[in-house]
């Protein structure tokens, strides 16, 4: 043996021990947990499996997007408790955006009281904890809304009381064809824009493609009403008599408090965070940028839009989607509230139900992990995509 | 005289100005007396101009007195922050008016019309906050059901931490390795046996009393110290070219940030007892204290990670060229400078974990907000939630506050000393 195969030899080997030693103590940690898993759960008479999500749940849920009832399957309410999780993402991610973006400007702005209220509101609401913000919604400040006899009106349309916000509810009729139209505008959003960038390239012709996408899908919806047999109705809510002395709305469509006040403190919470990414990020945009753009005579609209903007949201967007991640994740305190969330639904009432602990809880766990990994491997992709090319 | 009402100029500076703080001392009026007074006195117009009616004329008013470079240094100010355009003066108003309304019933409610003395709910007799309820039930939002005459052991136990934090600053360079072995390693120990008792003569006190903003404390510092080698340990896995190393450190890393905590303490309730042999028994509170220890390593794994990233090869270089081996390199050389640079992340960590704590009370553990919980649904002390909670915000709010200020001058200072 030479000296040179032995030294490799010896290399790999100084490599390969620590690696087999994790590997080996890793398997040993999973075989010992699942074998004591095995003998727990032989002592109590159950076996491994996920046969019981086909099973009748036989509890009911407060609140629900699709059709449900307690003579569905675990798997349906387990279906019940994703949507109502992602609903109040959704909604949450929307206004805290809208928040955030408003505040982050807002702290920039030259007028003194007007970055001064901003700041002081990044800073009570970013140094509270969430739970706590929750609780003061939930049981503090929704608690004092009116009775619905006394409920808070707004133009007869629409009702705030104790029980939940009422609001109109629409009925539609050809729905599926009001929503084709929709996307058959988008469609040709698309197109105009292409075509109208095509023209500016290759013509220096410029072409208004944003008013002609507004124009596009105001028409393209209105026609689906004129032709295409689509119609809208409201349902408006209606205070009604239940008994003596209790009243209560009817129709519409009712928010139920438990969302309102999770809608209110995620958004309320992640809007500092979203803040102060966009503050950051208008802050990373070179002052030279904006003067280089300004002495080759861009407007101050075509500066934002076409200097400013364009660096900034590189700075912003890689935090902002952490932060959207995180209010999804933070979502699941609504099992302190009770509102019938992934987590309250299925690891918890499930859970008792069953006692299928590890099943149960692998699948919420695993539910949230890859809706995380799906976004961050999303935005991995997207980050690279509008990376700085560098020569 | 010309008064050009559309564009005021510097020459007619006084009249502009009298006539714009006309308009504008109307407005506040009109705001005023209808805040305080209940009496609208532009109710001669219709309802949505009435309602708009200080805005228009304070918009106004400030429009005739925004004359720049008038040479009267106040006015100057005014135009500069807070009336550089109409926009930013109806913004200004607007401001101005949300704090007339809402500041002062505020006020009312926190200190004039609240109640501060008195031993009972029938004592609260004011229309505002009733903070005799904090005043009850303050031992046992600080401590839980910690035994009244035991609570010195709580005490000492936070001094000598707070104390020996506080001397890493004071004393010599060549003390504070001891301090932080000492915070690592024996106080844990200490803190650990003088809480919960048992021995030397010391009563027994099992974690279930437990509680209040002591229990916050507790997990989180507990946490945070085991957290940070488990942390360092990862991130330097993560970064190792070894591909089973590196592979299981992400795996773990990205499987703990990707769901939330309530699930993991969840699973340290109820999943983690069935993977324990059979009859051996794990207290609660240790129990989550392990599952919010791993949890925050991962975070701090990556705080960590981006130190290491931070530093330039050539530390690397000068390291091995020193003949230093992978462990000598890492304590000696890149360790003490990375973990310098993320000083201020890993401060932004363990403010996290401060806020998570409240959480634990899903698997019953009551801390600050669950004893609220707790004492808002005693039959003797109903309707007292708003106190409740808003006394604890306040509490987490200074703590929160004054660590995050921190962070950022350390952030400062470390920032521009390099």
């Amino acid at each position: 043996m030479n000296l040179k195969a032995f030294s490799i030899d010896l290399k790999n080997k100084k490599r390969m021990i620590p690696q087999v030693l994790t590997v080996l103590s890793i398997l040993l940690a999973i075989s010992y947990f699942t074998f004591n898993a095995q003998v727990n759960m032989d002592n109590r008479g159950i076996a491994f499996g996920f046969g019981f999500l086909t099973q009748e749940a036989s509890f009911d849920i407060g609140f629900s997007l699709i059709d449900y009832d307690g003579s569905r399957s675990y798997a349906r309410a387990f279906l019940v408790g994703l949507l109502n999780t992602l609903l109040v993402s959704i909604i949450g991610i929307f206004f805290a955006t809208l928040i955030g973006v408003t505040v982050g400007i807002g702290r920039l702005s030259s007028n003194y009281l007007v970055a001064k209220f901003s700041e002081v509101y990044v800073e009570v609401f970013r140094n509270i904890p969430l739970l706590l913000q929750l609780f003061f919604w939930y049981f503090a400040a929704l608690r004092a809304l009116p009775l619905p006899e006394e409920a808070i009106n707004f133009n007869d349309i629409s009702y705030l009381t104790v029980k939940g916000w009422y609001v109109p509810k629409f009925i539609w009729t050809n729905f599926s064809i009001f929503i084709y139209s929709v996307i058959a505008a988008i469609i040709a959003i698309i197109f105009v824009s292409k075509q109208a960038k095509k023209q500016r390239e290759e013509f220096g012709k410029h072409i208004p493609s944003f008013y002609i996408g507004i124009a596009l899908l105001l028409a393209f919806p209105s026609l689906s009403f004129l032709i295409g047999g689509v119609s809208l109705e409201f349902e408006v809510p209606v205070l009604k008599q239940m008994s003596a002395t209790i009243f209560n709305f009817r129709g519409g469509v009712s928010i139920i408090p438990e969302l309102m006040a999770l809608a209110m403190a995620l958004s309320m919470y992640t809007a500092t965070f979203i803040a102060e990414n966009v503050r950051a990020g208008i802050l990373g945009v070179g002052k030279g940028q904006k003067e280089a753009a300004a002495s080759i005579g861009l407007t101050k609209a075509q500066i934002l839009k076409l200097v400013v903007l364009p660096q900034a949201l590189r700075i912003i967007i890689p935090p902002t989607t952490n932060q959207y991640l995180n209010l999804t994740k933070n979502s699941s305190l609504a099992a302190a509230i009770a509102y019938p969330d992934i987590v309250l639904v299925f690891a918890g009432t499930a859970l008792m139900q069953t006692g299928r602990a590890i099943e149960i809880v692998s699948i919420t766990m695993g539910t949230y992990l890859l809706i995380s990994l799906s976004i961050s491997s999303f935005m991995n992709w997207y980050n690279q995509s509008v990376a700085i090319k560098e020569k | 005289m010309n008064v050009n009402l559309l564009k005021p100029n510097k020459e007619d500076l006084s009249k502009y100005l009298m006539l714009g703080l006309g308009f504008l001392i109307i407005g506040f009026i009109d705001i005023f007396s209808n805040t305080f007074l209940n009496f609208n006195i532009t109710s001669f117009f219709p309802s949505i101009i009435s309602y708009l009616s200080p805005l228009i004329l304070g918009a106004f008013g400030l429009h005739l007195i925004r004359i720049e470079y008038s040479g009267n240094k106040t006015l100057d100010k005014i135009n500069k922050n807070l009336n550089s355009s109409n926009t930013n003066a109806i913004l200004s108003l607007i401001v101005i008016f949300i704090l007339i309304k809402y500041v002062p019933p505020l006020l009312n409610w926190f200190f004039f019309d609240a109640n501060f003395l008195g031993s009972t709910k029938e004592d609260c007799t004011g229309d505002g906050a009733c903070w005799v309820f904090v005043r009850v039930w303050f031992n046992r939002f600080m401590y839980g059901m910690y035994p009244d005459a035991e609570q010195w052991r709580i005490n000492i136990s936070f001094l000598v931490l707070f104390s020996s934090i506080a001397s890493i600053f004071v004393l010599p360079q060549r003390f504070k390795k001891y301090i932080i072995l000492f915070l690592l390693f024996v106080f844990p120990i200490i803190a650990l046996n003088l809480i919960s008792g048992g021995i030397f003569g010391l009563k027994w006190i099992e974690t279930g009393a437990w509680g209040g903003l002591s229990l916050t404390f507790i997990v989180s510092a507990f946490a945070l110290i085991f957290c940070f080698p488990i942390g360092v340990f990862l991130a330097l896995g993560r970064r190792s070219d070894l591909p089973a190393i590196k592979y299981s450190s992400i795996g773990f890393i990205e499987l703990w940030r990707g769901v939330p905590l309530i699930t993991v303490l969840f699973m340290s309730a109820v999943m983690f007892p069935m993977f324990l042999p059979d009859g051996t028994y794990m207290d609660k509170l240790m129990r989550v204290i392990i599952a919010i220890t791993l949890f925050e390593a991962a975070y701090m794994a990556e705080v960590v990670r981006g130190g290491l990233q931070a530093l330039p090869r050539g530390q690397y270089d000068a390291a091995k060229s020193l003949g230093m081996g992978y462990w000598r390199m890492h304590f000696l050389i890149i360790m003490p400078q990375a973990l310098k640079l993320v000083i201020p992340g890993i401060a932004n960590t363990f403010l996290a974990l401060v806020k998570d704590t409240p959480l634990i009370f899903v698997v019953g553990l009551l801390e600050l907000a669950g004893m609220i919980g707790l004492a808002k649904t005693n039959p003797k002390w109903l309707g007292m939630a708003t106190e409740g909670y808003v006394f604890a915000a306040f509490v987490f709010w200074i703590i929160c506050f004054s660590m995050s200020r921190y962070s950022q001058n350390l952030e400062k200072k470390l920032s521009t000393e390099r």
